[in-house]
């Protein structure tokens, strides 16, 4: 539409017009895209990550007897936005003969319920299906689709240090 | 494809009627004289839309308690990507709203076009101003941080002073002069759910009635054909918008807006200053004392408001040219000089910053001049996993403070204090309680004190013997008998530079019996496992002469 106060070619008047539609058209596309991509950034990107401290005690090697599962419960911390909650964890730890140490993930890799060492059996034993895993969390029995899952562990003197817990492969997904 | 489109549109405007409003809203006709002026009230809805837009955003993230707001907002700024331009955007943006909507208001006021039949449309324009100040004041506690909390503090007394209304706006603001959970979240339900409402709302009626009266002509106007309002105005518009954005957008990018400390009601050294626009209020009032206080804070800023929305009913003259109204322009013009010079006077009047607590940043630079005390600090904060959330000088920002930060200095009985019960201190706070002996908690304080950005780095490089030898000398209480980088009694030796003068195995067997090696010695014999003896003995080593 031309401006009708100043009379002016035809050709002249379109040619403004078309300017201005097209200016208008290029705004708002920039101040859309300006505003959509942070917000998009800002919704969908993790929060920096602060992994720190990530070892935790879980207690002592040294009373551990070969072949003997113990229960070890520890606290840590989680991070959760901008808070960090202290939750109670546990790990099955387990000496080898060979002097070794492995910390296994409390859950039973079928379903997640929580497993325990059956003393006659020798044996893990998971009460809702029956799943069994021996001292190396190798399935022995049951549904289990795969070995139990392990945590990072590492040694300092006699104190044991939990790291993040490893999912074991083997077994469909 | 363009018939198919066609067609479509109009399926849908025989359904909806939208193509037909969208016609009737962009070929609106205008007078020929509109141009640039009148691009202010679109720049001013654009930047409400971009304010409603940032904030829903800001919301996702933050938590609208006392405390976690703090903690959210740090989370917002520190953590996410996009965080801190999106805070800038809203914040920002609040104080651009303010500049434009008042700009608006001076184009509308120096061209009269506020007179009739335009009466109601500069009314409800005066309520969107009121709304516009309301979001900055209801705002400015959300991140409840120092200033924060301290300016909304002043401001919840001012609105107690109200002659006859004060207790009952005392009360509904959540409560008399506290400021607190409730205030809290009076001030967030305002910002969040009522306010913003109130301006859609508010800003259709203002718009109906511009489109209803057509946008005032000026004298001469009547003669001219009218234009329409696409696409030349709506260009000018948008590209006004576009400025405007630019601005924002730049301002956002680059100019950071402080997150101050976490609010400290006990803290008697901040002193609470307003946001820029509300500074003239706060210059005046420090002109106007005793009786005339209320004259200042509530009565002028009332009357002035009154006057403002009954404008168009005390100007009832002819629309005339704008460079004959006069009196019009001079009224615009001494409020621009009496504002300028309110605000220029707080802005030169603005007391220095408190003066940083002392800091020795020369000393210590190293871990073995630590006392012994200090020391032990270390191991505390090691055993306790302070840098969890703290950091120390170097390395990422975490949950809680930099522990090297001047600004969260205080003594130690404060500290010690803050380590029992961290929520006492500051109200909250997500840190949680320290559990430490009294001795204990000293320690890790001393240490504390004495670290700062330079050093903080070195003072934590101590091996682990010598935190573990500190603490053992600590539990001990060798410090009352001796003294260890001249802290400590003078009863037995000093002990640095121990190394100098004794053997190992004779230190060793000197803690097992004193009086078998030096005869004369009042010390008692400790029996240390051997673990600690190492330790200890490594520790006293280790000391420099």
């Amino acid at each position: 539409m031309q401006d009708a106060s100043i009379p002016r070619q035809p050709e002249a008047g379109l040619a403004r017009r078309n300017f201005f539609v097209v200016a208008i058209y290029g705004i708002w596309g920039l101040i859309a895209a300006a505003l959509s991509v942070p917000a998009f950034v800002y919704l969908f990107f993790p929060p920096k990550v602060r992994r720190e401290s990530e070892w935790v005690e879980a207690g002592d090697t040294a009373s551990l007897a070969a072949n003997q599962p113990v229960e070890m419960v520890f606290r840590r911390n989680r991070v959760d936005g901008w808070k960090v909650v202290s939750e109670k964890d546990t790990a099955w730890v387990v000496k080898h003969a060979d002097g070794s140490v492995t910390a296994f993930g409390p859950q039973c890799t079928h379903l997640g319920c929580a497993y325990h060492w059956e003393e006659g059996k020798n044996e893990f034993v998971c009460p809702c299906h029956n799943s069994a895993f021996n001292a190396d969390g190798q399935v022995v029995g049951g549904p289990a689709p795969r070995p139990l899952d392990r945590y990072d562990i590492r040694i300092q003197g006699d104190k044991l240090l939990l790291g993040s817990l490893r999912r074991s492969s083997g077994g469909p997904a | 494809v363009s018939r198919r489109w066609e067609g479509f549109a109009a399926w849908l405007d025989h359904r909806t009627g939208l193509q037909t409003a969208v016609r009737s809203f962009l070929y609106e006709e205008i007078p020929a004289s509109s141009g640039w002026r009148q691009v202010l009230g679109s720049v001013a809805v654009f930047l409400f839309l971009v304010q409603a837009f940032t904030g829903a955003l800001l919301a996702f993230n933050y938590a609208p308690t006392p405390g976690d707001a703090y903690n959210s907002l740090r989370y917002i700024l520190t953590e996410l990507t996009g965080g801190r331009l999106m805070r800038g955007l809203h914040h920002w943006g609040a104080s651009m709203m303010i500049v434009v909507v008042a700009l608006h208001m001076v184009q509308v006021f120096l061209y009269g076009a506020y007179k009739k039949p335009r009466e109601a449309t500069w009314m409800a324009g005066v309520a969107l101003l009121l709304l516009t100040l309301a979001y900055g004041l209801t705002g400015y506690l959300l991140p409840w941080d120092n200033r924060a909390y301290w300016g909304t503090v002043v401001s919840t007394q001012i609105a107690a002073q109200a002659p006859v209304l004060g207790p009952y706006l005392a009360r509904l603001l959540g409560g008399g002069g506290a400021v607190g959970v409730i205030t809290f979240a009076r001030f967030y339900g305002l910002h969040v759910l009522l306010l913003p409402p109130a301006t859609f709302l508010l800003i259709s009626v203002h718009i109906y009635l511009v489109r209803k009266h057509g946008v005032a002509p000026v004298p001469g106007d009547d003669l001219l054909p009218r234009k329409q309002f696409y696409p030349a105005q709506v260009f000018r518009d948008s590209f006004a918008i576009f400025v405007a954005f630019a601005i924002l957008f730049t301002m956002a990018a680059a100019v950071r807006v402080p997150l101050d400390q976490l609010a400290d009601p006990s803290d008697t050294t901040f002193i609470p200053r307003p946001e820029w626009y509300f500074l003239f209020l706060f210059q005046m009032l420090k002109l106007m004392t005793g009786p005339l206080e209320a004259l200042g804070s509530v009565v002028l800023p009332g009357l002035a408001i009154v006057a403002l929305t009954l404008t168009p009913f005390i100007d009832r003259g002819r629309m005339v040219k704008v460079t004959r109204r006069t009196g019009a322009i001079a009224f615009v013009a001494l409020a621009a000089i009496g504002w300028t010079g309110l605000t220029a006077a707080a802005l030169a009047t603005k007391p220095p910053e408190a003066p940083a607590a002392e800091i020795d940043y020369s000393a210590p630079t190293d871990w073995m001049e630590l006392s012994p005390e200090e020391l032990a600090g270390v191991a505390y904060f090691r055993q306790e996993n302070c840098a969890f959330c703290h950091a120390a000088g170097e390395g990422p920002s975490k949950l809680g403070p930099d522990l090297t930060r001047v600004s969260i200095r205080k003594d130690a009985a404060w500290m010690i204090q803050h380590f029992k019960r961290p929520s006492a201190m500051r109200p909250g706070t997500s840190m949680p309680p320290i559990q430490l002996s009294d001795a204990q908690l000293n320690s890790l304080a001393a240490f504390l004190l004495k670290l700062n950005p330079q050093n903080a780095a070195a003072l934590q490089n101590a091996p682990d013997f010598a935190t573990r030898g500190a603490v053992i000398y600590q539990t001990g209480l060798c410090g009352s008998c001796h003294m260890v980088n001249r802290v400590g009694m003078d009863v037995g030796p000093p002990l640095n530079g121990l190394s100098k003068r004794r053997a190992r195995s004779w230190v060793e067997q000197h803690f097992a019996d004193p009086a078998a090696l030096s005869p004369n010695s009042i010390m008692p014999p400790y029996r240390l496992s051997p673990k600690d003896l190492d330790n200890l003995t490594s520790y006293l080593f280790a000391l420099p002469e």
